[in-house]
């Protein structure tokens, strides 16, 4: 029997789909958004899905930075992530994002700086060679997916704490923020930055950083789940404010903490 | 407005002589745990499916939360109740002398009798207050896997903060394999769990209206 629900009295089902499509990850999306003209999409927002409906996401949301609040809490910033030995490498170690592996940003060194800004005495852009002259810290740990599944890797690079402590950055602000190259962008904690395992990565196993995991850098926070682990890094802002994040404004949890 | 006591015997027809089968906390963690597993189980399917551990994916229809974002807040919002909810359980369930009084002592031989008389349909329900050696077992049993899902979730969700937890479940990817197994055994237990209520409708109004 074809019955057609009707959207809730007082509710603009433009509106409705629009807000559920915002809870959509950016491919999906736009497929989403593409078919929302049709009545299939407006039935299966309205009606009876009230379990997956925009309200409710609301008050998911509400719960999740509550949970920001208590992974924050949890967070122990002496607490190592477990190292592995050498022989307990994943290989190959998979390429992951939300684009397929040709898609990946293509950075040029020769460009390429690392533009520092925010609450930091010294702006001055780092360039590749000066990065690799830094003092060199490695760890081989667990990266682990909101998806589920883990590899281990290892990874070397510059001490995020000691590089924020010798550009002079206010290690009292709340946040770090990162740019990528393909646009993607992370917030962290100011905590979780300070973490001793917390990386600027140079490189995967003792060679340059491949183009698939993050050429020419990526930061390394064993702590967190890999979608906050952002590659093809290009900017880094420490700030007060929240920037938020490409998966954490989609409905990632923010904190993703381990 | 002030609130009484109910003590008029019209109200409370033989509150007296009749044996309480479930006291309210007991329906009020059953029921909320039901909710609280229902939520858990069809959003743990969804995330389920973002990294498949086995050759199969659950049907996105009867699992919960749209897409993997979705379902890890209906998983991490629903655990505060799994979690509050079950703590309260066990504490009353000690507390009160409930456990004691009505899931022990355990004998393999009234199991197996019980179960037999059980198959053949002549197990008695004239008192719901007291348990057969099989529900004794399986009440048992789900008490101890719900402590294992909590425990092998919070290994699984902090394997840095919590990393003897998650060492003790085999570490991560082990780990995940545990949370599998005991929600199947939940899944399972819960199949049998409703057909049987189902069977002896008089059980699920106990825990319902206690009477």
């Amino acid at each position: 029997m074809a019955r057609q629900r009707k959207p809730p009295p007082g509710v603009d089902p433009r509106l409705l789909i629009k807000d559920a499509a915002k809870l959509l990850p950016e491919p999906s999306r736009r497929r989403f958004l593409r078919g929302a003209a049709s009545l299939g999409a407006l039935a299966a927002l309205t009606g009876c899905d009230i379990i997956d409906n925009n309200t409710s996401e609301n008050a998911l949301r509400v719960i999740s930075t509550f949970n920001d609040r208590v992974q924050a809490l949890i967070f122990n910033p002496n607490t190592l992530a477990p190292e592995y030995p050498e022989s307990k490498i994943t290989r190959p170690f998979p390429f992951n994002a939300y684009y397929s592996e040709d898609e990946a940003p293509d950075v040029d060194a020769d460009k390429w700086e690392l533009e520092i800004g925010g609450l930091v005495d010294n702006k001055k852009p780092w360039t590749l060679p000066e990065l690799y002259k830094l003092a060199e810290v490695s760890q081989i740990t667990r990266h682990v997916c909101v998806e589920g599944w883990s590899a281990i890797g290892s990874w070397q690079g510059v001490k995020l704490s000691d590089f924020l402590k010798m550009i002079g950055a206010d290690l009292t602000a709340k946040y770090v923020w990162f740019q990528c190259a393909e646009g993607y962008s992370n917030t962290i904690d100011m905590p979780t930055a300070l973490h001793p395992q917390t990386q600027l990565t140079l490189k995967f196993d003792h060679q340059i950083l491949p183009r698939a995991y993050g050429f020419p850098m990526k930061i390394r926070i064993p702590t967190k789940l890999g979608f906050k682990n952002p590659k093809y890094v290009t900017a880094m802002w420490v700030q007060n404010n929240d920037a938020g994040g490409y998966w954490e404004n989609q409905g990632y949890n923010w904190f993703s903490g381990l | 407005m002030t609130l009484h006591a109910t003590t008029d015997p019209q109200l409370m027809p033989d509150a007296a002589a009749r044996p309480i089968i479930h006291p309210v906390w007991v329906r009020v963690t059953h029921w909320l745990n039901a909710l609280a597993m229902l939520i858990m189980i069809g959003s743990g399917w969804q995330i389920y499916d973002a990294s498949p551990l086995f050759d199969f994916a659950f049907p996105r229809q009867i699992a919960l939360g749209n897409w993997l974002g979705g379902a890890l807040l209906w998983h991490f919002a629903a655990m505060w109740l799994l979690m509050a909810n079950g703590l309260v359980y066990l504490i009353l369930g000690f507390a009160t002398g409930r456990f004691r009084r009505k899931l022990v002592p355990i004998y393999p031989r009234e199991v197996l009798g019980d179960l037999f008389t059980a198959l053949r349909g002549k197990l008695s329900h004239a008192d719901l207050s007291v348990y057969n050696a099989v529900q004794k077992l399986l009440y048992v049993g789900i008490i101890l896997t719900g402590v294992v899902i909590v425990l092998s979730g919070l290994s699984i969700w902090k394997p840095v903060q919590f990393h003897y937890l998650t060492s003790f479940f085999g570490g991560y990817d082990t780990a995940r394999y545990v949370h599998f197994g005991a929600m199947a055994a939940i899944v399972a237990f819960l199949v049998v769990h409703v057909a049987l209520a189902v069977l002896v409708p008089k059980s699920l109004r106990a825990m319902i209206i206690d009477r």
